[in-house]
C-alpha cells in the first residue's frame, strides 16, 4: 500500500480535482478514446483469430449475406435481422449487453459506482488515504471495456476501493451487490483496511483513531440497529395472517388488510396521548359522584348511555377544576413548565390542548404517509408501458398455493387477452350511435345514483327532524335513541348494493374506472349522510337540549352509530357474502365464488374511521372503541375471506390504490372532521352543566383565559402571551404562513415541470442514439462482409467499431441519467401533496377569523 | 428448536447479518430449513456449511414438510407457514430461480450460503436495484445477458401457464411481444438489455412489493 502511495505522488492532480462532476472533460474523451482504439484492437485481432474456423460458414452465409445485407440496412428497428458472427460477437461483448450476464462486468460496474460514492464522501483523513487507490480517468472508464482488464485485477482495484470506504459504507455497499455470498465474504475479508500499517504512517495518528472510534460507533448502532429490528419483527402482529392472505389472494386483498392496519396504528397514536394527559388523569382525580348510577342492564352496550354516562368515556364527566395538585403529580409534563414550577393541572387547558395536539400528529403522519405513498406510486414521465410492466412485475411471489398460483395464471392469461384485445379497439373507432347510446346510459345511471342520495339524504333529515320532535313531547327511551343510527346503517348498507346493481348497467371500458365510479359514488352517499349528522347534532340539537349535557349526547350518538356500523358490517360480511356464494354455486355449475370487493370495505373503513375522529372531543375513548372493533373485523374479515371469497379476477394497481385510498382519508375524512371540531370548539356555546368548559362560551375561551391568567401572574412567563396576541390571534403570521407554502408548491411545480422537461428532451436523444446504434451496426455488418470477402483487415472496420462503442457508452449514461431524473422528480411531487396541511392551515385562519369577529 | 441442536458461530451471524438484508431471526430460521433438508448425521454446523442440497431435493419439499409434520408437530407449525414459496412447486421460475443463485459448475444445487442470498434479494428490506438486477438475470432463460425475444416468449407462458390450452396463440404472443419491445427498448436493437429492464421497472411500484418471499 504504501508503494502505491509513493507511486501516486507523481501523479498530476490537476485534470482531475477541478472536476468533481461525472461527466468525463475533453481530456478524457481523449483518454476514453484511447482505451477504445486499445479495445478495438485486441476485439479485432481476436476476432480474426478465433473467427478462422468459423469463416467457412460465415463464408457460406455470405452469399445469402450480399444480398440480404441491403435489406437489413433497411429493416432497421423491427424484426431481428440476422448478423454474422462476428458481428454478434461484438454485440454480445457490449457493455450493456455484459452487465446483466458476467461477473467482471459487474465487479467493474461496483467499482466505478465505489469510485463515485468515495468522491462524493469527503472526509479529509479518508482522502489522503484513498489517494493510493484514486482512480486515474482510464480506470474510472473500466466499466467500458471488460474483456481488456482481467477479472482478477479489477477485484483488486474494487478491493482497494472499498479499503478507502468507512466500515458502515463498505458493508452498504457490499450488501448491495448481486454477487454470491461467497463472493461477498471474499472481498470483505480483502477488504478490511491493514491498521496496524495505517497507524505507523504516524501523522494521522489522532485522526485515525477518531476515525476508529466512529467506526466502533457505527457499527455498534448498526448492531443496535439490527437487534431493534429484529425485536420489531418478533412483535410484528399478524405476520402469519398476512402472509397466508398474501400468499392465497395477492397484493390486492392484502392491501385492504394492511389498510386495516395502518388504520389501527393510526388510532394508537390518537388513544396515546388523550389516555394519558386526560383520561389517566381524570380517573386519578375523581370528581363528586352525581346521583346514583343507573344499574347495567346489557342495553347499554348498544346506547352508549345508563349507566356509562357519567365515566371517563364522556365529556360530561370531565371537571372544569384545576386539579390542585403540584407539578409533581404524574402525567402532566406536557402543561408543566419549568419556569412556573408549580403550576397545577388545568383540566380544561389540557383537554383542549390535548385534543388539538393529538389531532395535529395525525394530521402530519397522515400528510407524511401521503406524500410517500404519492412518490412511490407516481412518477413523472413515465408514459404508457402497460404490456412491458404487465409481463415484468405481475408475478407475484408471496403466492406459495398451488391453486392460488394456477389463479394467478388465469389473471394474467386474461389481463393479457383483455390488453392485446384492447389494443385493437382502439385501431377501430367505435360507431357514432353505439356512443351516443352509451352515453345515455351513462347519464341515466348518473341521475338514479344522485337521485338515490338525494332520497337518502332526505330520509335521514325528515327522520332526525321527527326524532326530536318526538323528544320534545315524551321523555326518550333507549330504544327510540337507536331509531337513527339503524336507519343511517341501513341505507349505508343498501345503497351501495343498488349503485353495484345500476353500475352492471353502464360497462365501461376499463376496470380501473369502474372502481374509481363506484368509489366516487359511494364517497358522495356518505359524505352527504355525515354532513346532514353533524348539521343535526350541531345546529338542532344544541338548541333543544338545553338543560341536558349536549356534548354527551353527540358523543353517545356517534357511539351508537360506530356499534350499528359495527354490527352491520359484520352482518354483512358474515350473512352477505355467505349467502352470495351459496347463491352464486348454486346458479352457476361451475365454481364461481363472489369476488372480494376492496373498495367497497375500504370504504367502509374510512367511514368508521371518520365516525371515531368526529366524536374524540366529545368522548375522548371512541379510538379505543375504533382499535377493538377493527381488531375483531380483522380476524372476521380473514375468516371470511377464506371460507368464502375469491381473489378479484380484474387487475389491480394495488399501490395506486392504496395511495387513493390514504388521499381519501386525509381528504374528504380527516379534513372534514378537522373542520367540525374547529367549528364545535370556536363557535358552538358548551353547555352550562357539565364538562371542563361549562363556564365558558366558547371551548377555545379556555386558552385565553389562561393566557390572561399568565399575563397577570407576572413578567416570568411574558413571552406567552406576547406569543398569543401576535402570532396566534393576529392574521398576519397565518397569512405569512400561507403565503411560504404557496411559493414552496409553486416552485415545486415548476421544478416538476422543468424535469419533465428534461426527461422529454433525454427521451428524444435516446431514440437517436438507438437509431445511430442500429446504423452503426448494420455498416459494421457490411464492412464485416466486405473483409470475409476480400479476406484483410482493414483500417476502415476499427474506425467503425470505435464510434459504435463510444455511441454505446452514451447511450448508457443518457439512460442511468434519465433514472435518477425520474426518482428526483417523484420525490419533488411528493411534497407537492402537503397541500392539506395548507388546507387545514386555511381552515384554521378562516375560524380564527370568525372567532375574533364573533369576539 | 430441537430438531437442529447445533448453531452458527456468533462472528458468521454478524457476518450474514452485514452482508445480507436479513435479520438474525431470518438467518437462523433459515439455516434451520436448511438442516432439515439434510440426512440426519450431517447436521452439524460445518457439514451444514459445506452441504449442497440438488434442486430435485428442494423441489420435493411439500412431501417432505408432510412427512416432518408426522413425526414433530413443533417443527409443522414453523414448516408449513413459513417455508419460502421460491422453492414452492407453486413457483413458475423456480428452476430459474435455484439455477441464478446456484455457485455450483452444474448450477443445479444449493448450498446454505446460497440460499440466504436467494432469501436477501427476496426480503423486505432489500433494495429495487438489486431486485431488478436479479429479476433481469431470472428471467434471461438462455443467459445470454439481454433479454430476446426467445426470452420474452418462454417468460410469457411461464406467466400464462405452460399448458397447450392456456398459453396465448402464436398470433397473439408475436403481438404481445412486438409490444413489449415497442415499449421498453429504448435503443432499438430488438433486445432488452439491464438498463432498459430496470427503467421499465422503476415505473411500477408494484414490483418491489410482489418481488417478495415472505419468511
Amino acid at each position: 500500500m504504501s508503494r502505491s502511495l509513493a507511486f501516486v505522488l507523481n501523479v498530476p492532480e490537476t485534470p482531475q480535482d477541478p472536476e468533481d462532476s461525472q461527466e468525463p472533460s475533453p481530456y478524457d474523451e481523449s483518454e476514453v478514446h484511447d482505451s477504445f482504439h486499445q479495445l478495438i484492437q485486441e476485439q479485432s485481432r481476436w476476432v480474426a483469430e478465433e473467427g478462422l474456423e468459423l469463416q467457412q460458414r460465415v463464408l457460406g452465409a455470405g452469399a445469402l449475406g450480399a444480398s440480404g445485407s441491403d435489406r437489413q440496412a433497411l429493416l432497421g428497428p423491427e424484426g431481428a435481422p440476422v448478423y454474422s458472427t462476428a458481428t454478434l460477437r461484438i454485440l454480445a461483448s457490449m457493455p450493456s449487453r455484459t452487465i446483466g450476464r458476467s461477473r467482471g462486468a459487474i465487479i467493474s460496474q461496483y467499482y466505478s459506482r465505489t469510485v463515485r460514492l468515495r468522491r462524493r464522501a469527503g472526509w479529509p483523513q479518508l482522502r489522503d488515504v484513498g489517494r493510493s487507490a484514486r482512480p486515474s480517468l482510464r480506470l474510472y472508464d473500466l466499466e467500458l471495456d471488460p474483456v481488456v482488464l482481467e477479472e482478477e485485477e479489477k477485484r483488486g482495484l474494487l478491493v482497494k476501493e472499498l479499503q478507502g470506504l468507512t466500515v458502515a459504507q463498505r458493508d452498504h455497499m457490499l450488501r448491495g451487490m448481486p454477487l454470491s455470498l461467497a463472493e461477498k465474504r471474499c472481498l470483505r475479508e480483502e477488504s478490511r483496511p491493514p491498521r496496524g500499517k495505517r497507524r505507523v504512517r504516524g501523522r494521522h495518528g489522532l485522526l485515525s483513531c477518531c476515525s476508529r472510534l466512529r467506526d466502533s460507533c457505527i457499527l455498534a448502532s448498526h448492531n443496535l440497529g439490527l437487534a431493534l429490528l429484529s425485536g420489531l419483527q418478533a412483535l410484528m402482529p399478524w405476520h402469519y395472517a398476512l402472509k397466508r392472505i398474501g400468499g392465497q389472494f395477492g397484493s390486492s386483498v392484502l392491501s385492504y388488510f394492511l389498510f386495516l392496519k395502518t388504520l389501527l396504528a393510526f388510532n394508537t397514536l390518537l388513544l396515546l396521548p388523550l389516555l394519558a394527559f386526560i383520561v389517566a388523569v381524570q380517573a386519578a382525580f375523581p370528581p363528586a359522584p352525581s346521583g346514583s348510577t343507573p344499574a347495567f342492564r346489557g342495553l347499554e352496550l348498544l346506547t352508549g348511555g345508563g349507566c356509562f354516562t357519567h365515566t371517563v368515556m364522556y365529556y360530561g364527566y370531565y371537571s372544569n377544576v384545576t386539579l390542585n395538585q403540584p407539578c409533581a403529580s404524574p402525567l402532566d409534563g406536557g402543561q408543566c413548565t419549568p419556569a412556573a414550577g408549580g403550576l397545577p393541572y388545568n383540566m380544561p387547558l389540557a383537554y383542549l390542548f390535548t385534543v388539538g395536539v393529538a389531532f395535529f400528529i395525525t394530521c402530519i403522519t397522515l400528510v407524511y404517509s401521503m406524500s410517500r405513498s404519492f412518490g412511490e406510486s407516481y412518477r413523472v414521465g413515465s408514459t404508457s408501458g402497460v404490456h412491458a410492466v404487465t409481463v415484468f412485475c405481475s408475478w407475484d411471489y408471496k403466492v406459495t398455493q398451488k391453486w392460488a398460483s394456477r389463479l394467478q395464471h388465469d389473471n394474467i392469461r386474461t389481463q393479457l387477452k383483455e390488453l392485446l384485445a384492447e389494443g385493437q379497439l382502439w385501431q377501430r373507432p367505435r360507431r357514432a350511435c353505439g356512443r351516443l347510446q352509451q352515453g345515455a346510459v351513462l347519464g341515466l345511471v348518473w341521475l338514479l345514483c344522485l337521485g338515490t342520495t338525494l332520497v337518502c339524504a332526505l330520509a335521514v333529515y325528515t327522520f332526525s327532524e321527527l326524532v326530536i320532535q318526538q323528544s320534545r313531547v315524551s321523555a326518550e327511551r333507549d330504544w327510540a335513541l337507536l331509531a337513527l343510527p339503524l336507519v343511517v346503517c341501513l341505507l349505508n348498507l343498501g345503497a351501495p348494493y343498488l349503485f353495484r346493481v345500476l353500475a352492471v348497467l353502464e360497462r365501461h371500458d376499463s376496470p380501473v374506472l369502474e372502481v374509481y365510479v363506484a368509489i366516487c359514488r359511494n364517497l358522495i352517499l356518505k359524505v352527504v349522510i355525515l354532513g346532514i349528522l353533524c348539521y343535526h347534532w350541531l345546529g338542532r340539537r344544541v338548541g333543544t337540549l338545553k338543560d341536558q349535557c349536549w356534548e354527551d349526547f353527540v358523543g353517545q350518538e356517534l357511539y351508537r352509530l360506530m356499534v350499528m356500523d359495527f354490527i352491520f358490517t359484520l352482518l354483512d360480511t358474515l350473512l352477505g357474502e355467505l349467502v352470495w356464494r351459496l347463491i352464486s354455486e348454486k346458479r352457476s355449475q361451475r365454481k364461481g365464488k363472489p369476488e372480494f370487493d376492496i373498495a367497497g370495505n375500504v370504504l367502509e373503513l374510512i367511514y368508521g374511521q371518520t365516525l371515531t375522529w368526529l366524536g374524540v372531543l366529545f368522548s375522548p375513548l371512541l379510538p379505543a372503541m375504533q382499535i377493538i372493533k377493527l381488531l375483531f373485523l380483522f380476524y372476521v374479515k380473514k375468516t371470511s375471506l377464506m371460507a368464502n371469497c375469491q381473489a378479484p379476477r380484474r387487475p389491480w394497481k394495488a399501490s395506486h390504490m392504496s395511495t387513493v385510498f390514504i388521499s381519501l382519508l386525509c381528504f374528504p375524512s380527516f379534513l372534514g372532521a378537522a373542520v367540525f371540531l374547529c367549528y364545535a370548539i370556536w363557535q358552538v356555546k358548551p353547555s352550562s352543566i357539565c364538562g371542563p368548559f361549562r363556564t365558558l362560551d366558547t371551548m377555545y375561551e379556555a386558552g385565553k383565559v389562561w393566557v390572561r391568567q399568565l399575563e397577570e401572574a407576572g413578567p416570568g412567563v411574558s413571552w406567552l402571551p406576547w406569543i398569543h396576541r401576535y402570532l396566534v390571534e393576529s392574521a398576519f403570521p397565518i397569512y405569512l404562513a400561507s403565503a411560504l407554502l404557496l411559493a414552496v408548491i409553486y416552485l415545486n411545480i415548476q421544478v416538476v415541470k422543468g424535469q419533465r422537461k428534461v426527461i422529454c428532451l433525454l427521451k428524444e436523444q435516446l431514440s437517436n442514439e438507438g437509431e445511430d446504434k442500429i446504423f452503426l451496426i448494420n455498416k459494421l455488418q457490411r464492412i464485416y462482409e466486405r473483409k470475409e470477402r476480400s479476406r484483410c483487415v482493414g483500417y476502415l472496420g476499427e474506425e467503425e467499431n470505435l464510434s459504435l462503442l463510444r455511441k454505446e457508452k452514451k447511450e448508457m449514461k443518457e439512460l442511468c441519467a434519465g433514472g435518477k431524473v425520474e426518482l428526483g422528480v417523484s420525490h419533488a411531487l411528493s411534497l407537492l401533496s402537503a397541500t392539506p396541511v395548507f388546507l387545514f392551515l386555511n381552515i384554521y385562519l378562516f375560524y380564527l377569523f370568525f372567532g375574533c369577529v364573533g369576539s | 428448536m430441537g430438531g437442529s441442536g447445533s448453531r452458527l458461530s456468533k462472528e458468521l451471524l454478524v457476518e450474514y447479518q452485514d452482508l445480507t438484508f436479513l435479520t438474525k431471526q431470518e438467518i437462523l430460521l433459515a439455516h434451520r430449513w436448511f438442516c432439515e433438508l439434510l440426512p440426519q448425521e450431517h447436521r452439524s454446523v460445518e457439514e451444514s456449511l459445506q452441504a449442497r442440497v440438488s434442486l430435485e431435493q428442494i423441489l420435493s419439499l411439500p412431501e417432505l414438510k408432510r412427512l416432518i409434520a408426522l413425526h414433530r408437530a413443533a417443527v409443522k407449525i414453523a414448516m408449513q407457514s413459513a417455508w419460502p414459496s421460491a422453492c414452492n412447486t407453486a413457483n413458475p421460475f423456480k428452476e430459474r430461480i435455484c439455477r441464478v443463485f446456484s455457485t455450483s459448475p452444474t448450477r443445479d444445487s444449493l448450498s446454505f450460503e446460497d440460499f440466504l442470498d436467494l432469501l436477501s434479494v427476496f426480503s423486505d428490506t432489500a433494495t429495487p436495484d438489486i431486485k431488478s438486477h436479479y429479476a433481469f438475470r431470472i428471467f434471461d432463460f438462455d443467459d445470454d445477458g439481454t433479454l430476446n425475444r426467445e426470452d420474452l416468449s418462454q417468460l410469457v407462458n411461464c406467466l400464462t401457464g405452460e399448458g397447450e390450452d392456456t398459453r396465448l396463440s402464436a398470433s397473439e404472443m408475436k403481438q404481445l411481444i412486438d409490444n413489449i419491445l415497442e415499449e421498453s427498448d429504448i435503443d432499438r436493437d430488438g433486445t432488452i438489455n439491464l438498463s432498459e429492464f430496470q427503467h421499465v421497472i422503476s415505473r411500477s411500484p408494484d414490483f418491489a412489493s410482489s418481488f417478495k418471499i415472505v419468511l
